[in-house]
């Protein structure tokens, strides 16, 4: 996907994020959204292998070996973060201390179900924090490309994939659009200025009730 | 006192078929001179529990690609190609579990607990053969305890009693593990006296230690 997309996506993405909230980003597409937290708001990321307050990459040659995000990257700490262990980590993501968890995914489905770690026989990478994150975070955002690279519907009536978790996705911010899953399906709210209901529809193998007023980002 | 020892000397009882759990997230935190020890030592059909499979060039993730591990228990393999062929090819069992739930089975072994109810998991394969346990009216899985043979960990600093402290993003698994295996290695890259280190800094309790070794990636 081209860049000026990925970018739309995060600065979506950074909009939804609370003031005074800890959140999660996802190793891929969804760290950029650290480059678009809003400066009028305390948002502070946490890193599931041990802390709060993680910040950007470090200079070249200034690296530390026991810092790395959770993708094993070197990182920075900035001033007012804390480090734990792997228990504390995942209490913080399991009892309900984290606010938001962004993450990708291979597919969604009207139900908020999420599928994002295998495709049996093919990939399998593994878990890692997602299930945990899925389940424990208070919102559930995923971040993703509309389709997939053969262009078919990543947002579909039910997942044909391994689920990650069921029922725990609550938005989902495509390229395209911005689509929030209800008790009642998934409502289409907003369309990319450059796209249009027709082909975010068209695109989506998903039923989508339309919001009463849908909004451009 | 525990024993000082070289990281040759510390995996001297090793034996074919032995469990061990590595500290480490991504080689972050990882005993590295101590996965050399076992490679050079030979020892195989290990099960290895840790949260990753590290990287093909690294610590724990050369044991992988040296066919030297049976049954991998972890949260993730992505980053290490051979983990997948193996698993693939039935050359290595892998079981993956979800990091929080990794580290809550540990923690429950270490603290004597008969295992863990946890929402993760719930409605996925990782449910599969497992006990669903209803508490106040909302669903859990049962998570039972994991223990092994050896634990081997990574420090910044330990001292003579055992008493350890893993700084930063390193610390991860390390002082979960400790509290989970019968033999409890730690590889540091200081050893001090007692005293030495600030009893506020200690993550990991010389309780749990029984060798300690000087070297690793910090020295």
């Amino acid at each position: 996907m081209a860049e000026d997309k990925r970018v739309r996506i995060a600065r979506r993405i950074a909009r939804e994020l609370p003031d005074n909230s800890l959140v999660n980003l996802g190793i891929g597409m969804p760290t950029l959204v650290a480059d678009y937290l809003p400066k009028d708001k305390t948002i502070l990321l946490h890193s599931e292998n041990g802390f709060i307050g993680l910040g950007p990459q470090p200079e070249a040659g200034k690296e530390d070996l026991d810092l790395v995000n959770a993708g094993g990257k070197p990182v920075t700490m900035i001033p007012g973060g804390c480090y734990f262990d792997s228990a504390m980590s995942f209490a913080i993501i399991r009892g309900g201390h984290l606010d938001v968890t962004v993450l990708g995914a291979l597919e969604v489905d009207e139900e908020g179900n999420l599928a994002n770690y295998m495709i049996p026989g093919k990939m399998v990478p593994g878990m890692g924090g997602a299930m945990d994150l899925v389940v424990g975070a208070k919102k559930v955002i995923i971040s993703m490309e509309h389709v997939n690279k053969n262009g078919a519907s990543k947002i579909l009536p039910k997942c044909t994939l391994p689920l990650t978790a069921r029922k725990e996705v609550d938005l989902i911010v495509t390229e395209l659009a911005v689509i929030r899953v209800t008790p009642q399906g998934l409502v289409l709210e907003e369309v990319a200025e450059d796209s249009s209901v027709e082909e975010v529809v068209s695109k989506t193998a998903a039923k989508l009730k339309m919001a009463p007023q849908i909004g451009r980002f | 006192m525990k024993r000082i020892c070289t990281a040759k000397e510390a995996v001297q009882d090793v034996r074919d078929g032995a469990s061990i759990m590595v500290g480490g997230f991504m080689c972050c935190g990882g005993p590295s001179g101590l996965m050399d020890a076992l490679l050079e030592k030979g020892v195989k059909d290990l099960t290895l529990i840790c949260n990753d499979a590290g990287l093909p060039d690294k610590g724990i993730g050369k044991l992988v690609v040296a066919g030297r591990v049976k049954h991998l228990i972890a949260s993730h393999i992505g980053l290490n190609p051979a983990a997948g062929q193996k698993m693939h090819s039935g050359e290595m069992k892998v079981e993956l579990v979800p990091q929080g739930t990794l580290a809550e089975r540990i923690r429950a072994a270490g603290a004597g607990l008969g295992g863990v109810l946890t929402p993760t998991g719930l409605g996925t394969e990782v449910e599969k053969g497992k006990r669903i346990v209803e508490v106040d009216g909302k669903q859990f899985l049962l998570e039972t305890p994991l223990r092994a043979d050896f634990a081997m960990l990574s420090a910044n600093e330990a001292d003579r009693y055992g008493n350890a402290y893993v700084a930063k993003s390193a610390r991860n698994f390390n002082p979960i593990m400790a509290m989970a295996s019968d033999r409890v290695i730690v590889e540091a890259a200081r050893v001090v006296e007692p005293g030495q280190i600030d009893p506020d800094r200690v993550n990991i309790p010389c309780v749990f230690v029984t060798d300690v070794v000087r070297g690793g990636r910090h020295g």
